[in-house]
């Protein structure tokens, strides 16, 4: 029943974001929500190593910049014209994102504290991108390079781009739900509360967070490719750019991290929110202000994020609900916010 | 009777401490076996030994005759080895019947990805929710329970690997008497199932009650082993537990 | 051959500069296991607070410190009191996330106030220079080191010599054992914070007299900062010492002997292969299994 409601409520959610673009047309608009999308899949794919099993990484945008290296090299050394079969190219994206993830991971996860790895994935990123401005003779270093353009016209243009980011979006999300449901989400969520005790009821907590850090990469190469592609010109800083990894966090976390659903809030809450920002404030400086004082407000009156705020106090108000209703005594977890909430 | 754990000559330091200093003992396969000794003697590092997360400096442990002192937690459990905590450890955030449910995700992850749980699983965890008692919380986040009840999850969530040994790290630890006596029952009725239990205790009612054999380990290293009565009557049991 | 060794030289006098830098990053870590991504802004707050007093009141950028000091104490003072402390789960994640808006948020004050250009910190000892074995280097180095040296070891004195510094080590071994035996840790935390934040206006002011900055050297910093403390060892004070010697002194020698273009890929990539073989760091513990 719940179940069936939830499959509801995402289909609308589906047929709305399809039928968006034909009801605002123009660029600003397929503009601001073919980020949104592309950050909720990034966000749902960050989530499957970061949320569920709380490894915060802080590299991710190192697949991020890969992938939109990746189009851009495969493009120009095949000589392929902008056109749709880019968007096939940019799958190449996620392929190399993983291909790069499993050195990167086995050496991350190998430091077993989440302190030391959250490092190292930063440490990741860095190298990334002073890789990207060194190698003259691969990506051109700091002057980037070009992604051949489509000839789509007008408005029209953002249509494939905003599609394909809906499509990635729409899958990284049933990755995600998959995944939450199968086993090793489980097993996932297993190790974000206690590592030691998962390996000790038979979790291969080393297998399970390699696993989730290798398929986490996958669906963010595969948008940063879709972002190079959509933005023409890719440079190190922008591809390779700290502030990806901030915006994801910070999206997982302000929709809730570990939920299904809070990184597409997230997303959709901060994705327009930055743009407005940056639109409105001109000067640079005060975006940074404000998005620093903004996430600052949200993390200290909000600790758990907006999704298991929610769950908590509706579970509350229905344990409550319950108690008066029946005569035996029913079980009242006592109310502990920090363990409460679980994941949905 | 054959022995199903050996724990043979287990050494272990933590800087200038050796926490194990050349321990040996058996436990006999269906026996209830109790394993006391003052604070500090070495009693939990010698599970975590066991039980792979602790790797010895030296000694052999060994299940069925494999030995088993390089493996990790997982693959020791996968053996049919499993353990409870001394602080009680569940994950908070997970219902009360998805605790159960994680020990039954498998190590491989090919499989796990592409698996559910199956209902005939989900029943499974449910009998032993039923089992100890706690089924009507199966919805609840686990963290949300109370000390005892979280201690019978603990036990019920390392019953669905169907361990043939088990390892209780104080399982009557700060619980009231009566979930004492509910604790010490299940555990008898799970012997009689065909479980090993080695278990580690304070409460020297509780011991003397349920133990087929008793090992008394002080300063890492075990000083007697027999019978209740045996080691009741020890003198040196004594001197260990006021000298301490 | 001359110049290898006038880099390792070099090297050595910036690698005292940089573990002043580092150490308040070790410091906030090992107490209140913070990883404070603010460290790098807070280093050019202490750089811009120092050129301001320079270049506006003609203040010396050593006597200035007298000022700048005190003020990056009571804004690690104020950052520990209204945006770590009220954090009770999930600690690791929002700490990260709370320090790094503290750091945009500075970063954009800074930005707004200087503007975008490069500036360096004027004195005459950053301009004058000694000869040392047909070695040019300049004043500031020195006296830079010497400074370092002496400021670390006033840390060393304040961890092993005094009551706080008691507490403090405490703390670090121990977080609840320490709660158990009556030390206030929330004290601890926040002082420790804001004495970090404090000598981080040093390592600003050297910093800001060595190189030129402006308020995206941030990202540039705190990048290299991080890595000092996962090489030294998290928490261990000898560990970012040591770590940083060995940075400054590769990327230098790099620079010289092959190319400045790679020397911090090299130092990033040297540090990821130590993890492999000592995921601990070269003077950290290794991390106990909670059992
Ligand atoms: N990871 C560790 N690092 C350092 N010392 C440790 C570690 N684990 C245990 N010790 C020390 O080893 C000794 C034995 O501890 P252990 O916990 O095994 O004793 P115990 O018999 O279980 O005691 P209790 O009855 O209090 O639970 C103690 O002195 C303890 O402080
Ligand atoms: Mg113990």
């Amino acid at each position: 029943m719940k179940r069936n409601r939830m499959g509801l409520i995402a289909l609308i959610a589906v047929v709305a974001a399809v039928v968006y673009p034909f009801v605002f047309s123009s660029t600003e608009a397929t503009t601001i929500v073919f980020y949104a999308l592309l950050y909720v899949a990034i966000a749902s794919s960050w989530n499957i190593i970061g949320g569920f099993t709380g490894y915060i990484s802080l590299g991710h945008a190192a697949f991020f910049g890969l992938g939109a290296y990746t189009i851009a090299l495969v493009a120009d050394h095949l000589g392929i014209p902008g056109g749709y079969g880019l968007f096939l190219v940019a799958l190449l994206g996620g392929v190399v994102a993983a291909l790069f993830a499993v050195p990167m991971g086995f050496i991350a996860l190998r430091l077993r504290t989440i302190h030391s790895f959250v490092i190292v994935t930063i440490a990741y990123l860095f190298m990334f991108q002073l890789l990207a401005f060194n190698l003259l003779g691969v990506t051109n270093g700091s002057s980037g390079l070009a992604i051949p353009q489509p000839n789509w016209s007008g408005a029209f243009f953002n249509m494939p781009f905003y599609f394909a980011a809906l499509v990635l979006a729409v899958l990284t999300v049933l990755l995600a739900y998959w995944i939450r449901n199968s086993r090793f989400g489980l097993g996932l969520l297993a190790i974000r509360d206690d590592e030691d005790k998962a390996a000790g009821v038979g979790v291969d907590t080393w297998k399970h967070k390699f696993a989730a850090y290798i398929i986490s990469a996958v669906p963010i190469g595969i948008a940063g490719a879709i972002y190079a592609y959509f933005s023409s010109y890719i440079y190190p800083q922008t591809v390779f750019d700290p502030m990806i990894d901030l915006t994801i966090v910070l999206s997982a976390f302000l929709g809730g991290m570990g939920t299904l659903l809070g990184p597409i809030l997230g997303a959709f809450i901060l994705q327009p929110a930055q743009q407005l920002l940056t639109f409105y404030t001109g000067a640079a400086g005060w975006d940074l202000v404000l998005f620093g004082v903004l996430f600052l407000v949200v993390i200290l009156l909000m600790p758990s994020g907006i999704v298991p705020t929610i769950v908590e106090r509706t579970r509350r108000a229905r344990v409550r609900e319950a108690v008066q209703k029946a005569d035996e005594t029913v079980p009242t977890p006592d109310a502990n916010p920090a363990a409460g909430g679980g994941p949905r | 009777m054959s022995a199903v754990l050996n724990v043979q000559g287990v050494r272990k330091r933590f800087g200038g401490l050796e926490a194990l200093a050349g321990c040996t003992f058996a436990v006999e396969e269906g026996s209830i076996t109790s394993l006391i000794g003052p604070n500090g003697s070495g009693k939990t590092t010698l599970f975590n030994t066991v039980t792979g997360f602790v790797t010895p400096d030296e000694g052999e442990v060994s299940l069925r005759g494999e030995q088993i002192q390089a493996l990790s937690p997982d693959r020791i459990y996968d053996r049919g080895l499993g353990r409870t905590f001394q602080q009680v450890r569940i994950f908070s955030r997970l219902t009360v019947l998805e605790n159960v449910l994680v020990a039954t995700s498998r190590s491989s992850v090919i499989k796990g990805l592409l698996a559910r749980t199956r209902q005939s699983e989900r029943d499974r965890a449910m009998d032993l929710l039923n089992f100890v008692n706690i089924a009507r919380l199966a919805d609840v986040p686990a963290g949300s329970l109370s000390f005892g009840q979280k201690k019978l999850l603990e036990i019920a969530t390392i019953l669905v690997g169907e361990p043939k040994v088990l390892l209780l790290d104080e399982p009557a630890g700060g619980v009231n008497p009566t979930m004492t006596a509910q604790i010490g029952e299940k555990i008898r009725e799970l012997n009689q199932r065909g479980i090993t239990f080695l278990v580690v205790e304070h409460n020297m009612e509780f011991v003397m009650g349920i133990s087929h054999r008793v090992v008394v380990m002080a300063r890492g290293k075990v000083i007697a082993e027999g019978s209740p009565d045996e080691v009741r009557r020890d003198p040196k049991v004594l001197e260990a537990y006021l000298g301490a | 051959m001359n110049l290898v060794f006038g880099s390792v030289v070099l090297g050595i006098l910036s690698g005292g500069i940089y573990a002043l830098m580092a150490v308040g990053l070790t410091l906030s870590f090992g107490v209140l296991e913070v990883i404070n991504i603010a460290q790098g802004m807070l280093v050019v707050v202490g750089a811009y607070l120092s050129f301001a007093l320079e270049s506006y009141w003609h203040i010396d950028p050593l006597l200035g410190l007298l000022i700048t000091i005190p003020t990056l104490f009571l804004l690690g003072f104020g950052i520990e009191w209204a945006f770590l402390r009220p954090l009770k789960q999930d600690r690791v994640a929002l700490s990260i996330l709370v320090t790094y808006a503290v750091a945009l948020i500075l970063e954009g004050l800074m930005g707004l106030w200087f503007g975008d250009n490069f500036v360096a910190i004027h004195a005459w000892y950053v301009d004058a220079a000694i000869n040392v074995f047909g070695l040019y280097i300049a004043d500031i180095y020195l006296i830079g080191f010497a400074l370092a040296i002496v400021l670390l070891g006033a840390v060393y004195l304040l961890l092993y010599r005094s009551k706080f510094g008691a507490a403090l080590r405490a703390t670090v071994q121990n977080r609840e054992a320490a709660v158990l035996i009556g030390i206030d840790v929330q004290r601890i935390s926040t002082l420790t914070f804001a004495i970090a934040t404090g000598l981080t206006a040093a390592g600003g002011m050297l910093f800001g007299a060595t190189t030129a900055f402006n308020a995206n050297s941030m990202l540039d910093l705190i990048s290299r900062l991080l890595m000092i403390i996962i090489l030294g060892g998290m928490g261990s004070m000898g560990g970012a010492l040591v770590a940083s010697l060995i940075m400054l002194v590769s990327v230098d020698v790099v620079s010289v002997a092959y190319t400045p273009t790679w020397s911090t890929f090299v130092f990033f990539a040297l540090t990821v292969v130590v993890m492999v073989v000592r995921p601990q760091g070269l003077f950290g513990a290794p991390p106990a299994r909670k059992v």
